[in-house]
């Protein structure tokens, strides 16, 4: 890690357990995330990091590993926190990497202010089969407009969000639109209720011949890299997998030192010893795979394998690890007075979601 | 900073000696799984260039590594260019690497501690490494051969079995108690050169795979070998590398390159199973949502990211070693999810190429038989995670066995 990776990293960690551990559980019962973390996060500036500073960013060199290393470290608190708080950079990322100018002029500095102001993404569709590369929300050219009909799900902070890019497909081409929340168009259902992540409010949104003027399709008339958008929102999903597996490793290994069965620590037993021992290796395999595929992309390179790949282990993995802390714990670890039975769930989004996070 | 991207040296490195493994060893590769224990004649070539071996170390080696750690920079030594070698060997023939003249383990035991003197009179032997016995396996400590100080010289006394290159080996590093010293500090090793008298091949074994390497059994019978064959030389010198502690610490850097024959036998039998993929009109795109595909493209998606990750925990354990940090966890946990899953990704291709797995006109079966042992030698997988478990939760060998 180089200087500035360990300074985020550490700065991201200290947040998170100083803040969103210990309410982790609360936020999960209350299914709220209080402002104030969510502000506090924001104010650790990652979001707005690559924004050029006329926009209101920082106008910093575009990392993918420092991505990871922070979605990673909030996810290891809470993967609802880490949703919620990094949901702008859904927006802005490709904003900034694939939009027009006027795109960035007119966009970006409503969303770079010094306080959290909810915008988010559109992907993951409610019917079965569903395949963000194979989009069945359509949008058409009409005159100056598009219009757009379908419907989108997992939409996280759907109800508050300023604007939202709409994955569409346009003559068969995946693109993304610029659509604003307020847009008559669409209609913002009540707030799911999911396997897991309580704390995170998503949304379906239903789009009716929803008018998009036609400087809103993102990169302009050639439209954008959507492949290349939906790898980087793939490689933020394994480093997220990597935070929530880890959590349940290092949770498990704490309770299984001190919990004593038949006169000694269960951890001096093989088989749940050894059950720790692949989850170490596995977590390590998820945040390496994960690494992989975002220096890969630093360095310009196709990552479709690599991401691909590395999101498809983290699905798996994540949920083998989360499971074995559940297992290991026994009892406790099926109540909810203990954190592991909430990674378990909250590790199940993984395979299934798509785009929940950007590097 | 993080960068794990592929260095181009390593890219190069790598092509090449696919080249070698698909020119030299595939061609030959059913035909010594057939013709278990003879020599593979055509592997002569590679005599001359000790591929475990290292140079003695006064050229100022050591300045060189102080060298780049002030730099910032980080090195690519050779653990990693070994890993990376081995994993491509292996792709070609896992067996025929193990047969590969003076490339044995004994050589890279040598190569990691011998001293000066040593290297000079057997670096260029082909050393076979002689640890286990009929009643000691994975626990190495408890071996029972013994080695007692004559004046002048070593008497070797017990069985050794299991030994790879047993046949055609010149010397063999074999471990041994010493008579009246307590303890896992007795256990030192020797290095015994073929002809000693008392000192006997007694078979060689047929196995499940690996079948052209050449496993054997060694009887050591008052042997009587010279006083300086004590490998890494007099312990009083050289406390660092001496005794079991330190043949162990071989292990750290043996282990990533047993995970990394793992790596490659997998990987030959994942390209064969792509191939016939691609043959029979399944494109593989990396792009659809794995819960979108057929259950034998998930599977294969499933594979090569277990590929994926025994590798990258393989680079990371030699990359460790070649920046002199401490890896005994992690050469562990390379060795644990490579053996083990370079034994199932191996069944796994089997499974899905259906017929052609099955049969031994092709080599897939080959690679499910010679992957197995990846999960059983240098420690079997259930040692490595009992390593990693004392390791990670802090425990002593007697809190947790």
């Amino acid at each position: 890690m180089s200087k500035e990776q360990k300074m985020v990293s550490k700065e991201v960690s200290k947040l998170v357990k100083g803040l969103v551990m210990d309410s982790a559980h609360e936020m999960d019962e209350n299914k709220e995330i209080p402002e104030n973390i969510i502000q506090k996060a924001w104010e650790l500036g990652a979001s707005v990091s690559l924004v050029p500073e006329e926009y209101g960013g920082h106008g910093m060199e575009d990392s993918p590993i420092e991505s990871i290393i922070i979605l990673e470290e909030m996810a290891y608190g809470d993967m609802a926190f880490a949703v919620a708080a990094t949901s702008p950079s859904l927006f802005i990322n490709p904003l900034v990497t694939m939009g027009t100018e006027e795109q960035k002029k007119t966009y970006l500095p409503l969303y770079c202010k010094d306080s959290y102001t909810p915008c988010t993404l559109a992907l993951n569709e409610p019917h079965f089969g569903a395949d963000v590369m194979a989009l069945k929300t359509t949008a058409e050219k009409k005159g100056d407009s598009f219009v757009i009909n379908g419907a989108k799900c997992f939409v996280p902070m759907g109800d508050k969000a300023g604007h939202m890019l709409v994955a569409a497909s346009l003559d068969g081409v995946n693109n993304l639109f610029i659509v604003a929340g307020d847009n008559p168009g669409l209609t913002v259902s009540e707030r799911e209720k999911n396997i897991g992540c309580y704390a995170l409010p998503s949304f379906e949104i239903e789009f009716k011949d929803c008018l998009v003027p036609s400087k809103d399709r993102l990169g302009g008339d050639t439209g954008c890299d959507y492949a290349r958008f939906i790898q980087k929102t793939r490689v933020g999903m394994a480093a997220m997998a990597a935070g929530i597996a880890r959590a349940s490793y290092e949770f498990a290994k704490g309770y299984a030192k001190e919990r004593v069965q038949f006169g000694e620590p269960i951890a001096n037993r093989q088989s749940i010893a050894f059950m720790l021992a692949e989850m170490s290796y596995e977590v390590d395999s998820i945040r390496l795979l994960a690494q992989k595929a975002a220096s890969e992309l630093a360095a310009g390179k196709d990552v479709s394998r690599s991401s691909y790949l590395a999101k498809m282990y983290a699905g798996e993995m994540s949920m083998k690890v989360a499971d074995y802390g559940v297992q290991i714990m026994g009892g406790h670890g099926y109540i909810r007075e203990y954190p592991v039975e909430r990674y378990y769930r909250n590790a199940r989004g993984i395979a299934l979601l798509e785009g929940m996070a950007i590097v | 900073m993080i960068n794990i991207d592929t260095p181009e040296k390593i890219v190069k490195m790598k092509a090449g000696l696919n080249n070698l493994a698909k020119g030299m060893l595939r061609p030959i590769s059913r035909k010594y799984d057939e013709a278990e224990h003879e020599y593979p004649k055509e592997l002569d070539v590679f005599r001359g260039m000790s591929i475990m071996g290292r140079k003695p170390k006064k050229n100022g080696d050591e300045a060189g590594k102080s060298k780049a750690k002030d730099n910032g920079e980080f090195k690519v030594g050779q653990n990693l260019g070994t890993v990376v070698s081995v994993e491509e060997m292996c792709w070609g023939d896992a067996a025929l690497l193990l047969s590969l003249p003076n490339a044995g383990l004994g050589n890279a035991a040598i190569s990691a501690v011998a001293t000066d003197e040593q290297l000079e009179k057997f670096g260029n032997k082909w050393a076979s490494m002689a640890i286990t016995e009929p009643a000691s396996g994975s626990d190495s400590g408890s071996i029972q051969a013994s080695a007692e100080l004559d004046g002048d010289e070593w008497v070797l006394n017990g069985e050794k079995i299991f030994v790879t290159c047993a046949d055609r080996c010149d010397v063999a590093v074999v471990w041994a108690r010493v008579k009246g010293v307590e303890g896992s500090s007795a256990i030192k090793s020797f290095i015994v050169e073929k002809g000693t008298p008392g000192f006997k091949l007694e078979h060689l074994e047929h196995k499940l795979g690996i079948r052209a390497s050449d496993t054997g059994t060694f009887v050591l019978n008052n042997c009587r070998i010279p006083k300086a064959n004590l490998l890494g030389g007099d312990s009083e010198k050289k406390k660092k590398t001496e005794g079991f502690k330190g043949v162990m610490k071989t292990f750290d850097n043996t282990r990533p390159m047993v995970a990394a024959m793992a790596i490659g036998v997998a990987r030959a039998a994942i390209d064969f199973t792509r191939e016939q993929m691609e043959e029979a009109g399944i494109s593989i795109d990396y792009s659809a949502n794995p819960n979108n595909v057929s259950s034998l493209l998930k599977e294969f998606y499933m594979m090569e990211a277990n590929l994926e990750a025994m590798r990258l925990l393989t680079w990371r354990a030699a990359w460790m070693a070649d920046n002199e940090e401490e890896n005994t966890l992690e050469a562990s946990m390379s060795k644990a999810k490579a053996g083990r899953y370079g034994t199932l990704i191996t069944q796994k291709c089997c499974e899905l190429l259906g017929p052609m797995g099955y049969s031994r006109k092709f080599l897939a079966e080959k690679w499910m038989r010679d992957s197995k042992i990846m999960d059983i030698f240098e420690g079997t997988g259930q040692i490595q995670h009992l390593i990693i478990a004392r390791n990670i939760l802090k425990l002593t060998r007697n809190e947790l066995k």
